[in-house]
This record gives structure tokens, sequence and C-alpha cells, in this order.
């Protein structure tokens, strides 16, 4: 070769990008300076009702956690949070930064339901060819600004309900270098145990520390008798939590006529027996 | 990204930046020693691939605004956002400037009128008019805006 090649010249690249990235992560650190824990929902399947429990979860844990707790909606393209809790906009924004909504029981929630236009799903201001290769950033993006210029203000923890897939929980790990940890949801089948199981390996290689399993849709409650009847066939939470040696968090049946997301007094109990 | 002159076998310098407005952008780069220029043309799909990283070409000018990339990228709702007015005594807007500022969805409108009122308050710029608009997203390197 005739020439030097990238590291061979000496000087910043002209853009500075590495710097202008390295400032994005520096307004995650100070935005998150005040929240005390943060921890990912997820799921390797889609419909386990994991951002149900997640709302279930802040609203439960609200009244026992002094500072309060925030739920980040990490699912762009279907977000329910804010609906789920309650919360609407509009939002105040300033130079500094934007308020997240509140929610039921004082819950602060953040989600791209609050932003988009009632029914219309998530469209980005974009060429119109060759989509794929640019969404996946914009959607990461996204998260980041959502995690960096939303004012938490202090918290004892943030519950970011993410999309279903493996990938978003490495995001996440990347954005918050010390992210407390992961919880996994399923429900009993086994295609969901191996669906979940593949998320759990992926949050394991990426060094996220799993808190513990829930399974959701363990069998069906009467809304008539209160007897609670099988739903799905499997132990999917049992065995998931014994193959990762986590606790099972809590198994919970199916209820048809849960208007709101309630707290769940087991399922409070655990997480606040196995949050750091 | 660093751009080489291989006959004085030194590193370019970032010179200016255009954002025509059709979704591409061009940089210019000179070097330091022969004074030689190179323009650098993006087509929209390499235009919008870095600025999806909430980046910017040649550096940042202005600091990263809140939500800067899901209001210039996203079709959001345009009354998502409750934005304080901007006080008294700011920089006048032409009807023609003002009209433009219409058809800038409301989704991101507080943003984009905010930018461009610190631009001409920084060059003590006293009416914002159409040519002003266009001056400030070149040379902050703003696109969609």
């Amino acid at each position: 070769m005739k020439f030097r090649t990238y590291h061979q010249v000496a000087g910043d690249d002209a853009s500075r990008l590495g710097e202008q990235v390295a400032a994005q992560r520096s307004r995650i650190r100070e935005r998150l300076r005040g929240v005390r824990r943060v921890v990912g929902v997820m799921s390797g399947k889609g419909g386990v009702g994991k951002s149900y429990l997640t709302a279930a979860m802040a609203v439960g844990l609200m009244p026992r956690l002094t500072q309060g707790v925030g739920v980040l909606d990490g699912d762009l393209k279907s977000p329910t949070a804010a609906r789920m809790l309650g919360a609407a906009g509009p939002l105040h924004l300033d130079t500094d930064g934007v308020d997240p909504a509140v929610g039921l029981g004082g819950v602060k929630v953040f989600s791209m339901d609050l932003l988009l236009q009632e029914g219309q799903p998530l469209r980005w201001r974009e060429p119109g060819t060759e989509r794929f290769i640019w969404r996946g950033v914009l959607e990461t993006g996204a998260l980041r600004e959502f995690l960096a210029d939303v004012r938490w203000g202090a918290l004892d923890l943030l519950l970011v309900d993410l999309p279903p897939g493996v990938d978003h929980l490495e995001d996440l790990a990347e954005l918050v270098p010390a992210l407390t940890g992961a919880i996994a949801v399923t429900i009993p089948s086994e295609e969901s145990r191996r669906s979940v199981e593949r998320a759990m390996h992926a949050a394991r290689e990426s060094k996220v520390r799993l808190l513990g399993v829930i399974e959701n849709m363990s069998g069906y409650t009467c809304a008539a008798c209160g007897r609670t009847g099988p739903l799905f066939p499997g132990e999917a939470g049992a065995a998931l939590a014994q193959s990762f040696g986590v606790p099972l968090l809590d198994r919970i049946p199916y209820h048809a006529t849960l208007p709101q997301p309630t707290g769940l007094a087991t399922l409070t109990d655990a997480l606040l027996a196995v949050l750091p | 990204m660093k751009f080489l002159c291989i006959e004085c076998d030194a590193q370019m310098h970032f010179e200016e930046r255009e954002v025509p407005g059709d979704g591409t952008f061009a940089a210019a780069f000179r070097c330091p020693t022969c004074g030689r220029r190179i323009a650098l043309l993006a087509n929209p799909m390499e235009t919008q691939l870095v600025g999806s990283l909430g980046v910017r070409i040649g550096g940042r000018t202005l600091a990263e605004e809140p939500l800067e990339l899901v209001r210039s990228a996203v079709l959001g709702r345009d009354d998502a956002f409750k934005e304080e007015p901007a006080p008294p005594g700011r920089p006048a807007w032409s009807p023609a400037a003002q009209e433009r500022l219409t058809r800038v969805p409301g989704f991101v409108r507080g943003m984009v009128k905010k930018i461009y009122l610190e631009y001409a308050s920084d060059r003590e710029i006293a009416l914002i008019t159409p040519e002003v608009m266009d001056r400030a997203r070149t040379e902050l390197g703003l696109e969609d805006m």
C-alpha cells in the first residue's frame, strides 16, 4: 500500500465521533445518577404478558420503595406502558429534558405511546429504501434518549420493559453498564421455555445478572367461582429457574376480569427479596 | 472517518458542510499542506445512517437537544409536548419564515424554532428569514429542519 491506513494516521477523525458517542453515554450516566437500580424485564417470546407484569410490579413496589418506581417502555413498536398505567401527556419539555408522565400510584412512565398519534404505528422520517439498515440504529438511539433525556429524578427502581427477542437486553446493558439485572417472563408452555431459555443464555453471555423468572398465565382463574384451572401445559417457569439457578418469583394465573395492573402481593415480596 | 492527502501524506481537516435539504449531505475537507480540497457527498441512505447514530459529521456545534433524535426522526403527534414559550425580546420572524415554520411538523417544531432562535441570537440577527434558516441549517448541519 502506498499510503497510510486509518490507525497509522495519528490524529482524531475530523468529526470526533468517538467523543460524540462518549458524550451520549455520559448523559445517560448523569441522568440515572439518582436511580438506584435499573432492571430489564425480558422474554424471548412475545405475548407472555410482560408489559402487564412490568406495570403490576411497578404498582406493587411503589408503596414499598421510598423513592419510587419508574417504568421505561422499551417496546417502541408496540408501546403499551403509558395506557396500562393510566399515564397521559402532553409532556413538559425544556432545554434540560422531558418530565415523565405519572401513572397509577405515582409510577413515573415514559413510552413511545405518549408520542404517537392514537392508533398509528411507529413511523420514522427516512428515505424509503433500505430501511432495515438504519432502523435498528434508530431504535437503539431512541432507547438511549429515553434513558438520557427523561428526568427520572430519584428512584429506587427503574423497570425497563423490553420487547421480545434476545438483542434488546444486550443493547440496554451496553447503554447502562451499571444495569442491576434482568427478570425473565415466560408462560408455562415448552415453546415459551425454549424461547426464554435462549434469551436468558444471551443475558448471561452479556454478563447481565438474572434476578429471577416469573411464570405468567399459569392457569386460568374463573371470574365466577374464583377457582384456578389449567390453561397451558408445561412448567416452564420452574424448569427455567432450576436450569439457571435463579428463583421462580411467582406463578400468576390469568384473570380475565382484571381491568388494570394491580400490585401482586406474592410477586412484590419476592422481588423485594431479590433486588440487591 | 479520516481523509488523507496522499501526495502530502497529511490528514485533511474538516472545513464546511452543506445540507441541501434533499436528504443528502456534503462535507468539504482541506489538506493543511497543499490546500487541496475534496468533498464528501453522501446519498440519503448514508446520510440517514449517520443521523441515526445521533452524531454530526464535522462535529457538534450545538449541544444535543432533549429527545433530539426521536423528535427529528419519528412521525409523532403534534400535541406530545408542552414547551415553554420563548421569552420576549428574541429575534423576530419574518412572515415567510413563520410560514415555513408552520410546515414543520408540530412534534418537532418547538425544537426547530429554538435552534433557529439561538442561531440568530448568537449572531445578533434581528429578523429570521428563510435565508437565515437555510444558512443555519447548513452551518449547523441540521437535516430535515
